[in-house]
């Protein structure tokens, strides 16, 4: 599985269009890994919920983009900063070997997990060669 | 430990939180020795100051509000914890490890002491939000100017 290069972000996948919104766009750290029959991707997305991530896959392009809301507390003011709440997008190519059909995909904790079966493989042919 | 005070500006918030991104990114490229303990400060915080009190907002994904201990002690707040790998099956090989994992503890100095049994602690999406109301008799009081 490799990641593709999404230097154009949000844009690339929304058709061209620009971003209207401020809020800084984060590449989310990602965990992948495979076991034997799926391989894993866990990825980091705090402050996202889950109706607010948005999961596709377009041929072998499968595209993860969260879009939250930044936190506000009535009556208070922001003193220290540490981290900017922001969106989260990132692109990964995946192999064929993927069945599309069965992908799941659990929202925990601000934590993405998505897992993606492995294809069984089909019984091998034999081609018959005729004699032309 | 971090120093939060009264009128405490960080200027450098921005660059410090861009440094320590980029040292966690090489110690995790150089390999380094494996404590077991996240590198670092952890989790980062962002701090609301209000009227009533402070709210602390720690960022820490994939961490369960079970596996975290918030503990106050006079003007003290600790945040610990442990951020675990995912994959526990020894047949799983990772292609990428990007998220960092190990035991963590802040401690973080809060400007005024803070009464334990009303703190409140929440978790929503990653984010612990830990309210610390300020003690009645420690709230600034508006003096009132009369006039000789």
């Amino acid at each position: 599985m490799t990641e593709r290069q999404s230097g154009t972000g949000a844009g690339a996948a929304r058709g061209g269009a620009e971003a209207t919104r401020t809020r800084p766009i984060y590449t989310p750290a990602a965990d992948i890994y495979d076991t034997e029959d799926a391989l894993v991707l866990v990825v980091e997305l705090p402050g996202i919920r889950a109706d607010e991530l948005d999961v596709r896959l377009d041929k072998r392009v499968l595209t993860i983009a969260g879009h939250g809301s930044a936190a506000r507390y009535e009556g208070y003011s922001l003193a220290v900063c540490e981290y900017k709440p922001g969106d989260y997008e990132r692109t990964f190519n995946l192999p064929d070997m993927i069945d599309d059909e069965a992908i799941e995909a659990v929202m925990k904790d601000g934590l993405l997990r998505l897992t993606l079966p492995k294809a069984k493989a089909g019984p091998a042919r034999t081609i018959s060669v005729k004699v032309g | 430990m971090a120093v939060f005070g009264p009128g405490a500006q960080d200027p450098w918030g921005d660059a410090l939180g861009a440094l320590r991104r980029i040292q966690e990114e090489m110690n995790r490229t150089l390999g380094g020795v494996d404590t077991g303990a996240v590198a670092g400060e952890y989790p980062p915080v962002n701090i609301w100051r209000g009227e009533h009190g402070i709210i602390v907002a720690a960022e820490m994904p994939g961490v369960s509000i079970d596996a975290v201990e918030v503990v106050v002690h006079q003007n003290t707040l600790t945040i610990k914890g442990r951020k675990d790998a995912e994959a526990k099956a020894s047949a799983a090989s990772y292609h990428r490890r990007e998220r960092v994992s190990g035991s963590f503890a802040r401690t973080i100095a809060l400007p005024f002491n803070v009464d334990a049994s009303k703190v409140k602690a929440t978790a929503d999406a990653g984010i612990v939000n830990i309210e610390l109301p300020r003690p009645e008799s420690d709230r600034p009081r508006r003096i009132h100017i009369t006039s000789a």
